[in-house]
Protein backbone atom coordinates (compact mmCIF):
# COMPACT_ATOMS: atom_id res chain seq x y z
CA UNK A 1 0.00 0.00 0.00
CA UNK A 2 1.48 3.16 -1.14
CA UNK A 3 1.47 6.01 1.38
CA UNK A 4 1.60 9.86 0.35
CA UNK A 5 4.67 11.50 2.12
CA UNK A 6 3.85 14.70 1.56
CA UNK A 7 0.26 15.79 0.15
CA UNK A 8 0.62 17.28 -3.14
CA UNK A 9 -2.45 17.43 -3.40
CA UNK A 10 -5.68 18.35 -2.06
CA UNK A 11 -9.04 16.44 -2.11
CA UNK A 12 -10.13 19.67 -3.99
CA UNK A 13 -7.08 19.86 -6.22
CA UNK A 14 -8.35 16.08 -7.36
CA UNK A 15 -11.95 17.55 -7.75
CA UNK A 16 -10.75 20.14 -9.74
CA UNK A 17 -8.85 18.06 -12.24
CA UNK A 18 -11.27 15.55 -12.63
CA UNK A 19 -13.71 18.51 -13.72
CA UNK A 20 -10.73 19.59 -16.15
CA UNK A 21 -10.46 15.85 -17.61
CA UNK A 22 -14.56 15.45 -17.64
CA UNK A 23 -14.17 12.21 -15.33
CA UNK A 24 -16.52 12.00 -12.86
CA UNK A 25 -15.17 10.62 -9.63
CA UNK A 26 -17.09 9.12 -6.46
CA UNK A 27 -15.99 10.37 -3.51
CA UNK A 28 -14.32 7.40 -2.16
CA UNK A 29 -12.00 7.60 -5.67
CA UNK A 30 -11.30 11.02 -4.80
CA UNK A 31 -9.86 10.09 -1.32
CA UNK A 32 -8.37 7.48 -2.97
CA UNK A 33 -6.48 9.49 -5.77
CA UNK A 34 -5.81 12.03 -3.44
CA UNK A 35 -2.95 9.63 -1.75
CA UNK A 36 -2.10 7.35 -5.17
CA UNK A 37 -1.35 10.86 -7.06
CA UNK A 38 0.55 12.60 -4.31
CA UNK A 39 2.55 9.43 -4.27
CA UNK A 40 3.11 9.70 -7.64
CA UNK A 41 3.63 13.33 -7.64
CA UNK A 42 5.97 12.15 -4.38
CA UNK A 43 8.47 9.90 -6.97
CA UNK A 44 8.33 12.44 -9.66
CA UNK A 45 10.38 14.39 -7.27
CA UNK A 46 13.92 13.02 -8.21
CA UNK A 47 13.48 15.18 -11.36
CA UNK A 48 15.13 17.97 -9.66
CA UNK A 49 18.16 16.27 -9.63
CA UNK A 50 18.98 16.37 -12.93
CA UNK A 51 20.44 19.11 -14.49
CA UNK A 52 18.82 20.38 -17.33
CA UNK A 53 19.96 24.15 -17.07
CA UNK A 54 21.86 23.75 -20.45
CA UNK A 55 19.10 21.66 -22.32
CA UNK A 56 17.48 23.61 -24.89
CA UNK A 57 13.92 23.30 -26.56
CA UNK A 58 13.80 19.31 -26.76
CA UNK A 59 13.94 17.54 -30.01
CA UNK A 60 11.81 15.19 -32.41
CA UNK A 61 12.65 11.85 -30.77
CA UNK A 62 13.74 10.76 -34.35
CA UNK A 63 14.30 14.53 -36.18
CA UNK A 64 11.58 14.86 -37.98
CA UNK A 65 10.65 17.96 -38.93
CA UNK A 66 7.31 20.08 -40.87
CA UNK A 67 6.34 16.54 -42.52
CA UNK A 68 3.54 17.94 -45.48
CA UNK A 69 1.55 16.10 -48.10
CA UNK A 70 0.97 17.79 -51.40
CA UNK A 71 -2.17 19.95 -51.54
CA UNK A 72 -4.67 17.55 -53.43
CA UNK A 73 -7.77 16.48 -52.98
CA UNK A 74 -8.64 12.86 -52.30
CA UNK A 75 -11.99 10.68 -51.81
CA UNK A 76 -12.63 11.89 -47.69
CA UNK A 77 -14.03 9.12 -45.36
CA UNK A 78 -17.40 8.47 -46.42
CA UNK A 79 -20.55 9.96 -44.03
CA UNK A 80 -21.81 6.33 -43.44
CA UNK A 81 -18.54 4.91 -42.22
CA UNK A 82 -17.89 7.80 -39.95
CA UNK A 83 -21.30 7.65 -38.02
CA UNK A 84 -21.31 4.19 -37.65
CA UNK A 85 -20.37 4.15 -34.04
CA UNK A 86 -22.16 7.38 -32.95
CA UNK A 87 -24.42 6.47 -29.98
CA UNK A 88 -27.09 9.23 -31.33
CA UNK A 89 -27.45 10.66 -34.98
CA UNK A 90 -29.68 12.68 -36.66
CA UNK A 91 -30.08 13.55 -39.91
CA UNK A 92 -26.57 12.35 -40.87
CA UNK A 93 -25.06 14.74 -38.33
CA UNK A 94 -23.89 13.57 -34.47
CA UNK A 95 -26.08 14.28 -31.71
CA UNK A 96 -24.24 16.22 -28.56
CA UNK A 97 -25.07 17.61 -25.63
CA UNK A 98 -26.14 21.63 -26.07
CA UNK A 99 -23.38 23.58 -25.25
CA UNK A 100 -25.44 26.50 -24.91
CA UNK A 101 -28.64 26.55 -23.17
CA UNK A 102 -31.27 29.52 -24.00
CA UNK B 1 -4.53 -32.92 -33.09
CA UNK B 2 -1.59 -32.80 -35.46
CA UNK B 3 1.50 -30.07 -34.62
CA UNK B 4 0.57 -27.22 -36.87
CA UNK B 5 0.26 -25.04 -34.13
CA UNK B 6 3.44 -25.19 -32.95
CA UNK B 7 5.25 -24.15 -35.97
CA UNK B 8 7.16 -21.26 -37.00
CA UNK B 9 5.87 -18.13 -39.57
CA UNK B 10 9.51 -19.80 -41.84
CA UNK B 11 8.22 -23.41 -40.94
CA UNK B 12 4.45 -22.21 -41.54
CA UNK B 13 5.68 -20.48 -44.93
CA UNK B 14 7.28 -23.70 -45.92
CA UNK B 15 4.69 -26.35 -45.30
CA UNK B 16 1.92 -24.33 -46.98
CA UNK B 17 4.51 -23.21 -50.22
CA UNK B 18 5.41 -27.19 -50.51
CA UNK B 19 1.83 -28.18 -50.47
CA UNK B 20 2.21 -29.82 -47.01
CA UNK B 21 -0.97 -28.91 -45.32
CA UNK B 22 -3.24 -25.72 -46.25
CA UNK B 23 -3.91 -22.61 -44.59
CA UNK B 24 -7.58 -24.18 -43.42
CA UNK B 25 -5.49 -26.90 -42.18
CA UNK B 26 -3.39 -24.92 -39.99
CA UNK B 27 -6.00 -22.35 -39.24
CA UNK B 28 -8.30 -25.01 -37.71
CA UNK B 29 -5.51 -26.59 -36.06
CA UNK B 30 -4.74 -23.18 -34.61
CA UNK B 31 -8.17 -22.24 -33.50
CA UNK B 32 -8.41 -25.88 -31.90
CA UNK B 33 -5.49 -25.03 -30.07
CA UNK B 34 -7.14 -21.56 -29.40
CA UNK B 35 -10.39 -23.62 -27.87
CA UNK B 36 -8.45 -25.96 -25.76
CA UNK B 37 -6.64 -23.57 -23.98
CA UNK B 38 -8.07 -20.40 -24.07
CA UNK B 39 -10.63 -21.51 -20.71
CA UNK B 40 -7.26 -21.57 -19.12
CA UNK B 41 -4.84 -18.63 -20.34
CA UNK B 42 -7.99 -15.71 -21.69
CA UNK B 43 -5.73 -14.33 -24.05
CA UNK B 44 -8.51 -12.88 -26.35
CA UNK B 45 -10.63 -10.50 -25.99
CA UNK B 46 -12.19 -11.37 -29.43
CA UNK B 47 -11.62 -14.89 -31.44
CA UNK B 48 -12.33 -14.37 -35.04
CA UNK B 49 -13.38 -17.82 -36.16
CA UNK B 50 -15.51 -16.96 -38.96
CA UNK B 51 -12.78 -14.40 -40.30
CA UNK B 52 -10.13 -16.79 -39.84
CA UNK B 53 -11.56 -19.13 -42.06
CA UNK B 54 -12.19 -17.08 -44.13
CA UNK B 55 -9.08 -15.47 -44.77
CA UNK B 56 -7.68 -18.52 -44.81
CA UNK B 57 -10.09 -20.31 -47.92
CA UNK B 58 -8.81 -16.84 -49.44
CA UNK B 59 -5.65 -17.59 -48.94
CA UNK B 60 -5.48 -21.03 -49.99
CA UNK B 61 -7.01 -20.02 -53.45
CA UNK B 62 -3.85 -17.12 -53.80
CA UNK B 63 -1.50 -20.22 -52.81
CA UNK B 64 -2.47 -22.15 -55.62
CA UNK B 65 -2.24 -19.30 -58.02
CA UNK B 66 1.28 -19.23 -56.88
CA UNK B 67 1.24 -16.12 -54.60
CA UNK B 68 4.92 -15.49 -52.58
CA UNK B 69 4.09 -13.13 -49.86
CA UNK B 70 5.76 -14.39 -46.64
CA UNK B 71 2.96 -13.44 -44.38
CA UNK B 72 0.47 -15.49 -46.55
CA UNK B 73 -2.03 -17.96 -44.93
CA UNK B 74 -0.35 -17.86 -41.68
CA UNK B 75 -2.57 -17.50 -38.53
CA UNK B 76 -1.76 -14.38 -36.12
CA UNK B 77 -3.31 -12.79 -33.44
CA UNK B 78 -3.34 -8.83 -33.28
CA UNK B 79 -3.78 -6.49 -30.08
CA UNK B 80 -6.81 -5.31 -29.74
CA UNK B 81 -5.34 -1.51 -29.67
CA UNK B 82 -4.92 -1.72 -33.49
CA UNK B 83 -8.30 -0.85 -35.61
CA UNK B 84 -9.18 -3.98 -37.56
CA UNK B 85 -11.84 -2.54 -40.45
CA UNK B 86 -15.16 -4.25 -39.49
CA UNK B 87 -13.66 -6.43 -36.67
CA UNK B 88 -14.78 -5.14 -32.88
CA UNK B 89 -11.91 -3.50 -31.43
CA UNK B 90 -12.27 -2.62 -27.57
CA UNK B 91 -8.46 -1.86 -26.71
CA UNK B 92 -9.80 -3.88 -23.97
CA UNK B 93 -11.86 -1.65 -22.37
CA UNK B 94 -15.96 -1.27 -21.63
CA UNK B 95 -15.37 1.78 -23.25
CA UNK B 96 -15.21 0.92 -26.28
CA UNK B 97 -16.98 -2.23 -25.98
CA UNK B 98 -19.28 -1.99 -28.97
CA UNK B 99 -16.85 -0.39 -31.56
CA UNK B 100 -16.33 -1.63 -34.75
CA UNK B 101 -13.49 0.05 -36.79
CA UNK B 102 -14.29 1.31 -40.37
CA UNK B 103 -10.98 1.29 -41.36
CA UNK B 104 -7.72 -0.52 -40.79
CA UNK B 105 -4.54 0.33 -39.01
CA UNK B 106 -1.83 0.56 -41.30
CA UNK B 107 0.82 -2.21 -39.79
CA UNK B 108 -2.38 -4.41 -39.82
CA UNK B 109 -3.46 -3.02 -43.09
CA UNK B 110 0.28 -4.56 -44.78
CA UNK B 111 -0.20 -7.59 -43.21
CA UNK B 112 -3.98 -8.51 -44.10
CA UNK B 113 -2.61 -7.35 -47.93
CA UNK B 114 -0.10 -10.09 -47.61
CA UNK B 115 -3.02 -12.27 -46.81
CA UNK B 116 -2.99 -13.05 -43.17
CA UNK B 117 -5.29 -14.76 -41.15
CA UNK B 118 -6.40 -13.33 -38.16
CA UNK B 119 -7.34 -15.60 -35.85
CA UNK B 120 -8.48 -12.68 -32.73
CA UNK B 121 -7.64 -9.44 -31.33
CA UNK B 122 -5.74 -10.15 -28.19
CA UNK B 123 -6.11 -9.11 -24.52
CA UNK B 124 -3.80 -6.35 -23.45
CA UNK B 125 -3.71 -3.92 -20.30
CA UNK B 126 -7.07 -1.42 -20.82
CA UNK B 127 -5.78 1.45 -23.11
CA UNK B 128 -2.40 -0.27 -23.04
CA UNK B 129 -1.65 0.98 -19.00
CA UNK B 130 -0.09 -1.73 -17.68
CA UNK B 131 2.60 -4.13 -17.52
CA UNK B 132 0.36 -6.86 -16.31
CA UNK B 133 -2.88 -7.56 -18.64
CA UNK B 134 -4.73 -7.79 -15.44
CA UNK B 135 -6.19 -4.50 -15.86
CA UNK B 136 -8.25 -5.39 -19.20
CA UNK B 137 -11.59 -4.73 -18.88
CA UNK B 138 -12.21 -9.03 -19.94
CA UNK B 139 -10.53 -10.20 -17.32
CA UNK B 140 -6.37 -10.79 -16.41
CA UNK B 141 -4.67 -12.97 -19.08
CA UNK B 142 -3.09 -15.99 -17.25
CA UNK B 143 1.27 -17.05 -18.45
CA UNK B 144 0.93 -20.18 -19.86
CA UNK B 145 4.38 -21.37 -18.28
CA UNK B 146 1.92 -20.94 -15.18
CA UNK B 147 -1.33 -20.20 -14.97
CA UNK B 148 -1.07 -18.43 -11.45
CA UNK B 149 1.51 -15.98 -12.72
CA UNK B 150 0.46 -12.63 -15.08
CA UNK B 151 2.15 -12.91 -18.65
CA UNK B 152 3.25 -9.32 -18.41
CA UNK B 153 1.65 -6.50 -20.26
CA UNK B 154 0.57 -4.70 -22.47
CA UNK B 155 0.55 -7.17 -25.56
CA UNK B 156 0.31 -9.90 -22.56
CA UNK B 157 -2.41 -11.15 -24.83
CA UNK B 158 -0.23 -11.51 -28.01
CA UNK B 159 2.44 -12.58 -26.22
CA UNK B 160 0.52 -15.77 -24.34
CA UNK B 161 -0.92 -16.48 -27.69
CA UNK B 162 2.46 -17.03 -29.26
CA UNK B 163 3.75 -19.24 -26.02
CA UNK B 164 0.68 -21.25 -26.18
CA UNK B 165 0.93 -21.92 -29.59
CA UNK B 166 -2.59 -20.29 -30.08
CA UNK B 167 -0.91 -18.34 -33.34
CA UNK B 168 1.84 -18.74 -35.34
CA UNK B 169 3.09 -15.01 -34.21
CA UNK B 170 1.36 -12.07 -32.94
CA UNK B 171 1.28 -7.92 -33.15
CA UNK B 172 1.62 -6.23 -30.49
CA UNK B 173 2.90 -2.54 -29.40
CA UNK B 174 5.16 -1.12 -26.83
CA UNK B 175 5.24 2.32 -25.23
CA UNK B 176 7.66 1.45 -22.83
CA UNK B 177 8.07 -2.39 -22.27
CA UNK B 178 5.06 -3.64 -23.52
CA UNK B 179 6.48 -5.88 -26.28
CA UNK B 180 9.64 -6.58 -24.47
CA UNK B 181 8.64 -7.37 -21.05
CA UNK B 182 5.86 -9.55 -21.89
CA UNK B 183 8.02 -11.41 -24.08
CA UNK B 184 10.56 -11.98 -21.42
CA UNK B 185 7.65 -13.47 -19.19
CA UNK B 186 6.21 -15.48 -21.68
CA UNK B 187 9.87 -16.75 -22.84
CA UNK B 188 9.00 -15.92 -26.35
CA UNK B 189 10.85 -13.19 -28.88
CA UNK B 190 9.87 -9.45 -28.43
CA UNK B 191 11.07 -6.57 -30.95
CA UNK B 192 10.51 -2.71 -30.57
CA UNK B 193 11.50 -1.02 -33.61
CA UNK B 194 12.89 2.41 -33.59
CA UNK B 195 9.81 4.75 -33.12
CA UNK B 196 8.92 6.20 -36.21
CA UNK B 197 9.77 3.18 -38.15
CA UNK B 198 6.01 1.43 -37.72
CA UNK B 199 3.21 3.53 -38.35
CA UNK B 200 1.16 4.31 -35.59
CA UNK B 201 -1.84 5.41 -37.87
CA UNK B 202 -4.89 3.34 -36.81
CA UNK B 203 -3.17 1.73 -33.28
CA UNK B 204 -5.11 3.53 -30.36
CA UNK B 205 -2.74 5.96 -29.16
CA UNK B 206 -1.30 6.08 -25.84
CA UNK B 207 1.64 7.87 -25.78
CA UNK B 208 2.05 9.88 -28.85
CA UNK B 209 5.99 10.15 -28.60
CA UNK B 210 6.79 6.74 -27.38
CA UNK B 211 4.35 4.38 -29.11
CA UNK B 212 5.83 1.37 -31.58
CA UNK B 213 3.67 -1.25 -32.70
CA UNK B 214 6.02 -4.14 -32.74
CA UNK B 215 6.07 -8.14 -33.83
CA UNK B 216 5.84 -11.11 -31.13
CA UNK B 217 6.88 -14.17 -32.55
CA UNK B 218 8.35 -17.81 -31.62
CA UNK B 219 12.02 -16.89 -33.61
CA UNK B 220 14.44 -13.96 -34.12
CA UNK B 221 13.92 -14.74 -37.51
CA UNK B 222 10.20 -14.70 -37.60
CA UNK B 223 10.58 -11.40 -35.97
CA UNK B 224 12.46 -10.18 -38.90
CA UNK B 225 10.36 -11.20 -41.63
CA UNK B 226 7.04 -9.76 -39.80
CA UNK B 227 9.82 -6.31 -39.78
CA UNK B 228 10.41 -6.55 -43.71
CA UNK B 229 6.65 -6.66 -43.88
CA UNK B 230 5.31 -4.14 -40.73
CA UNK B 231 8.09 -1.19 -41.69
CA UNK B 232 8.42 1.86 -43.53
CA UNK B 233 7.04 5.48 -44.13
CA UNK B 234 3.41 5.60 -43.97
CA UNK B 235 1.92 9.30 -45.14
CA UNK B 236 -0.55 8.84 -42.84
CA UNK B 237 1.48 8.94 -39.93
CA UNK B 238 3.50 12.03 -39.71
CA UNK B 239 5.90 11.04 -37.58
CA UNK B 240 6.60 7.48 -39.35
CA UNK B 241 10.31 7.32 -40.85
CA UNK B 242 11.10 8.07 -44.16
CA UNK B 243 14.50 5.73 -43.90
CA UNK B 244 14.53 3.01 -46.59
CA UNK B 245 13.81 -0.35 -45.22
CA UNK B 246 16.39 -2.98 -45.65
CA UNK B 247 15.96 -6.64 -45.84
CA UNK B 248 16.00 -7.53 -41.68
CA UNK B 249 16.44 -11.37 -42.74
CA UNK B 250 20.12 -10.20 -44.27
CA UNK B 251 21.61 -9.23 -40.87
CA UNK B 252 20.69 -13.29 -39.26
CA UNK B 253 23.83 -15.13 -39.45
CA UNK B 254 26.45 -12.71 -39.56
CA UNK B 255 28.82 -13.01 -37.00
CA UNK B 256 29.36 -11.20 -33.55
CA UNK B 257 33.08 -11.48 -33.45
CA UNK B 258 34.62 -7.97 -32.91
CA UNK B 259 31.14 -6.73 -31.54
CA UNK B 260 31.61 -4.13 -29.05
CA UNK B 261 28.14 -5.17 -26.18
CA UNK B 262 28.24 -2.89 -23.27
CA UNK B 263 26.05 -3.45 -19.87
CA UNK B 264 25.55 -1.21 -17.21
CA UNK B 265 25.66 -2.58 -13.35
CA UNK B 266 22.77 -0.01 -12.88
CA UNK B 267 20.52 -2.60 -14.68
CA UNK B 268 20.85 -5.02 -12.57
CA UNK B 269 20.36 -3.53 -9.60
CA UNK B 270 17.43 -4.56 -7.56
CA UNK B 271 17.38 -7.78 -9.88
CA UNK B 272 16.21 -10.93 -8.66
CA UNK B 273 19.07 -12.93 -8.60
CA UNK B 274 17.92 -16.14 -10.87
CA UNK B 275 17.38 -13.98 -13.15
CA UNK B 276 20.73 -11.88 -12.99
CA UNK B 277 22.54 -15.54 -13.02
CA UNK B 278 21.03 -16.48 -16.10
CA UNK B 279 21.30 -13.27 -17.76
CA UNK B 280 25.36 -13.18 -16.76
CA UNK B 281 25.26 -16.69 -18.47
CA UNK B 282 23.79 -15.55 -21.78
CA UNK B 283 26.48 -13.02 -21.45
CA UNK B 284 29.03 -15.47 -21.49
CA UNK B 285 27.60 -16.95 -24.50
CA UNK B 286 27.97 -13.92 -26.43
CA UNK B 287 31.69 -13.57 -25.31
CA UNK B 288 31.98 -17.39 -26.35
CA UNK B 289 30.96 -15.89 -29.74
CA UNK B 290 33.77 -13.14 -29.81
CA UNK B 291 31.81 -10.66 -28.93
CA UNK B 292 33.71 -7.83 -25.99
CA UNK B 293 31.31 -7.25 -23.48
CA UNK B 294 32.22 -3.80 -21.93
CA UNK B 295 30.97 -1.96 -18.93
CA UNK B 296 29.14 1.56 -19.69
CA UNK B 297 28.23 4.03 -17.46
CA UNK B 298 24.32 4.82 -18.64
CA UNK B 299 22.42 7.25 -16.79
CA UNK B 300 20.42 5.90 -14.10
CA UNK B 301 17.41 3.90 -15.20
CA UNK B 302 15.18 5.15 -11.92
CA UNK B 303 15.34 8.92 -13.60
CA UNK B 304 13.76 7.56 -17.20
CA UNK B 305 10.76 6.28 -14.68
CA UNK B 306 9.58 9.97 -13.36
CA UNK B 307 10.40 10.91 -17.00
CA UNK B 308 8.28 8.26 -18.55
CA UNK B 309 5.32 9.14 -15.90
CA UNK B 310 5.11 12.51 -16.82
CA UNK B 311 5.51 12.23 -20.36
CA UNK B 312 3.06 9.46 -21.02
CA UNK B 313 0.48 10.23 -18.32
CA UNK B 314 0.57 13.61 -20.28
CA UNK B 315 0.34 12.28 -23.50
CA UNK B 316 -2.59 9.71 -22.74
CA UNK B 317 -4.88 12.40 -20.49
CA UNK B 318 -5.04 14.04 -24.61
CA UNK B 319 -4.95 10.96 -26.40
CA UNK B 320 -7.93 9.77 -24.42
CA UNK B 321 -9.62 12.90 -24.29
CA UNK B 322 -11.56 12.42 -27.72
CA UNK B 323 -13.72 9.27 -26.07
CA UNK B 324 -16.73 11.46 -24.97
CA UNK B 325 -19.17 8.84 -26.06
CA UNK B 326 -20.40 11.06 -29.52
CA UNK B 327 -18.66 9.83 -32.39
CA UNK B 328 -18.06 6.27 -30.76
CA UNK B 329 -18.15 4.51 -27.93
CA UNK B 330 -19.81 5.10 -24.51
CA UNK B 331 -19.39 7.61 -21.97
CA UNK B 332 -16.57 8.42 -20.10
CA UNK B 333 -18.34 6.56 -16.77
CA UNK B 334 -17.23 3.38 -18.35
CA UNK B 335 -13.43 4.27 -17.66
CA UNK B 336 -12.11 1.95 -15.07
CA UNK B 337 -9.37 2.72 -12.53
CA UNK B 338 -6.05 2.60 -14.19
CA UNK B 339 -7.20 5.07 -16.87
CA UNK B 340 -9.03 7.84 -14.54
CA UNK B 341 -5.69 7.86 -13.03
CA UNK B 342 -3.27 8.39 -15.44
CA UNK B 343 -5.67 10.75 -17.25
CA UNK B 344 -6.29 12.55 -13.80
CA UNK B 345 -2.15 12.97 -13.56
CA UNK B 346 -1.85 13.78 -17.17
CA UNK B 347 -4.39 16.53 -16.63
CA UNK B 348 -2.67 18.03 -14.06
CA UNK B 349 0.96 17.65 -15.54
CA UNK B 350 -0.17 19.61 -18.25
CA UNK B 351 -2.45 22.21 -16.61
CA UNK B 352 -1.89 26.08 -16.36
CA UNK B 353 1.31 26.69 -13.77
CA UNK B 354 2.29 22.87 -13.45
CA UNK B 355 3.45 22.58 -17.43
CA UNK B 356 7.24 23.97 -17.02
CA UNK B 357 7.64 22.24 -13.47
CA UNK B 358 6.37 18.63 -14.78
CA UNK B 359 6.19 17.81 -19.14
CA UNK B 360 8.63 20.63 -19.88
CA UNK B 361 11.47 19.15 -17.18
CA UNK B 362 10.44 15.71 -18.14
CA UNK B 363 10.98 16.47 -21.47
CA UNK B 364 14.31 17.93 -20.50
CA UNK B 365 15.91 14.76 -19.00
CA UNK B 366 14.67 12.76 -22.06
CA UNK B 367 17.16 14.99 -23.76
CA UNK B 368 19.83 14.31 -21.41
CA UNK B 369 18.57 10.82 -21.26
CA UNK B 370 18.98 10.31 -24.90
CA UNK B 371 22.67 11.99 -24.95
CA UNK B 372 23.44 9.59 -22.49
CA UNK B 373 22.72 6.78 -25.37
CA UNK B 374 24.36 8.60 -27.79
CA UNK B 375 27.68 8.70 -25.54
CA UNK B 376 27.17 5.31 -24.75
CA UNK B 377 26.96 4.01 -28.22
CA UNK B 378 30.17 5.91 -29.32
CA UNK B 379 32.08 3.09 -26.85
CA UNK B 380 29.62 0.29 -27.67
CA UNK B 381 28.25 -1.51 -30.43
CA UNK B 382 24.32 -2.41 -28.20
CA UNK B 383 23.43 -2.82 -24.63
CA UNK B 384 23.08 -5.89 -23.19
CA UNK B 385 21.16 -6.58 -20.03
CA UNK B 386 17.96 -8.46 -18.06
CA UNK B 387 14.73 -7.32 -19.76
CA UNK B 388 12.81 -7.48 -16.77
CA UNK B 389 13.77 -6.66 -13.05
CA UNK B 390 11.84 -10.62 -11.75
CA UNK B 391 10.14 -13.12 -13.92
CA UNK B 392 6.53 -13.43 -14.30
CA UNK B 393 4.87 -12.05 -10.81
CA UNK B 394 1.96 -13.55 -9.36
CA UNK B 395 -1.72 -12.78 -10.66
CA UNK B 396 -2.65 -10.04 -8.41
CA UNK B 397 0.35 -8.19 -8.36
CA UNK B 398 -0.52 -4.97 -10.02
CA UNK B 399 -3.42 -4.03 -7.72
CA UNK B 400 -3.47 -0.75 -6.32
CA UNK B 401 -0.06 0.03 -7.31
CA UNK B 402 -0.07 2.83 -8.77
CA UNK B 403 3.62 3.07 -10.57
CA UNK B 404 3.57 -1.14 -10.71
CA UNK B 405 4.18 -1.02 -14.55
CA UNK B 406 6.87 1.96 -14.37
CA UNK B 407 9.05 0.05 -11.53
CA UNK B 408 8.65 -3.40 -13.43
CA UNK B 409 9.86 -1.85 -16.97
CA UNK B 410 12.42 0.44 -15.45
CA UNK B 411 15.02 -1.80 -17.51
CA UNK B 412 13.43 -0.82 -20.49
CA UNK B 413 11.79 2.51 -20.41
CA UNK B 414 15.08 4.57 -20.88
CA UNK B 415 15.09 2.80 -24.46
CA UNK B 416 12.05 3.52 -25.32
CA UNK B 417 12.15 7.32 -24.22
CA UNK B 418 15.11 7.62 -25.86
CA UNK B 419 13.13 6.11 -28.90
CA UNK B 420 15.42 3.03 -29.27
CA UNK B 421 15.09 -0.24 -30.77
CA UNK B 422 15.31 -3.14 -29.30
CA UNK B 423 14.47 -7.07 -28.75
CA UNK B 424 13.77 -9.74 -26.04
CA UNK B 425 15.26 -13.22 -26.60
CA UNK B 426 14.40 -16.18 -24.11
CA UNK B 427 17.88 -17.06 -22.05
CA UNK B 428 17.00 -19.35 -19.65
CA UNK B 429 14.32 -20.02 -16.52
CA UNK B 430 14.36 -19.20 -13.20
CA UNK B 431 12.52 -21.58 -11.15
CA UNK B 432 10.45 -22.98 -13.96
CA UNK B 433 9.67 -19.55 -15.85
CA UNK B 434 11.09 -17.42 -18.55
CA UNK B 435 14.08 -15.16 -18.26
CA UNK B 436 14.44 -12.60 -21.07
CA UNK B 437 18.21 -11.15 -22.53
CA UNK B 438 17.34 -7.73 -23.91
CA UNK B 439 19.84 -6.05 -26.84
CA UNK B 440 19.46 -2.44 -27.69
CA UNK B 441 20.62 -0.84 -30.46
CA UNK B 442 20.90 2.78 -31.76
CA UNK B 443 18.19 4.75 -33.63
CA UNK B 444 17.29 3.04 -36.69
CA UNK B 445 20.01 -0.51 -36.79
CA UNK B 446 17.46 -2.88 -36.32
CA UNK B 447 20.06 -4.87 -38.29
CA UNK B 448 22.11 -4.75 -35.71
CA UNK B 449 20.20 -5.96 -32.81
CA UNK B 450 18.75 -8.49 -34.92
CA UNK B 451 22.27 -9.65 -35.80
CA UNK B 452 23.11 -10.22 -31.89
CA UNK B 453 19.86 -11.84 -31.13
CA UNK B 454 20.15 -14.21 -34.03
CA UNK B 455 23.41 -15.18 -33.21
CA UNK B 456 22.41 -15.87 -29.69
CA UNK B 457 19.66 -17.74 -30.41
CA UNK B 458 20.78 -20.08 -32.31
CA UNK B 459 23.66 -21.47 -30.29
CA UNK B 460 20.98 -21.89 -27.42
CA UNK B 461 17.49 -24.27 -27.60
CA UNK B 462 15.64 -22.07 -25.02
CA UNK B 463 13.14 -21.01 -27.95
CA UNK B 464 12.35 -24.73 -28.78
CA UNK B 465 10.80 -25.00 -25.26
CA UNK B 466 7.47 -24.98 -25.05
CA UNK B 467 4.97 -24.37 -21.96
CA UNK B 468 3.15 -27.73 -20.79
CA UNK B 469 -0.71 -26.89 -20.51
CA UNK B 470 -1.63 -30.02 -20.33
CA UNK B 471 -0.17 -30.17 -16.33
CA UNK B 472 -1.74 -26.91 -15.30
CA UNK B 473 -4.21 -27.30 -12.64
CA UNK B 474 -5.96 -23.99 -12.44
Amino acid sequence: MIQAKTNHLTEDDVRHIAKLARLHLTEEEVKKFQKQLSSVLDYIEILNEVDTSNVGIPPQIIGKENTFRNDETSPSFPQKGALKNASKKKDGYFVADAVFYE
Amino acid sequence: MNNLHTLSIKEARDGLDSKKFSSVELTKTCLERTKTVEPKINAYVTVTEEAALRMAKKADELLKNGDLNPLLGIPVGVKDNYCTKDIRTTAASKVLDNFIPPYDASVWDRVKQQGAVLVGKTNMDAWAHGSSTETSDYGATKNPWDTTKLPGGSSGGSGATVAADEVIYSLGSETAGSIRQPASWCGIVGFKPTYGRTSRYGIIAMGSSLDCPGPMTKTVEDSAIVMNSIAGNDPHDATSSEKNVPDYTSYLGKSIRGMKIGYSNDYFEGVDSGVVETVKKAMNKLEELGATIIEVKLFEPKYAIAVYTIIQRSEVSSNLARYDGIRYGDGRDRFEEEAKRRIMLGTYALSSGYYDAYYLKAEKVRTVIINDFNTAFEKVDLIVGPTSPSTALPVGSSKDHPMFGEMADVLVEPSSIAGLPGINVPCGFSKGLPVGLQFIGPQFREGLVFTAGYAYEQVTEWHKRKPDLQSLNK
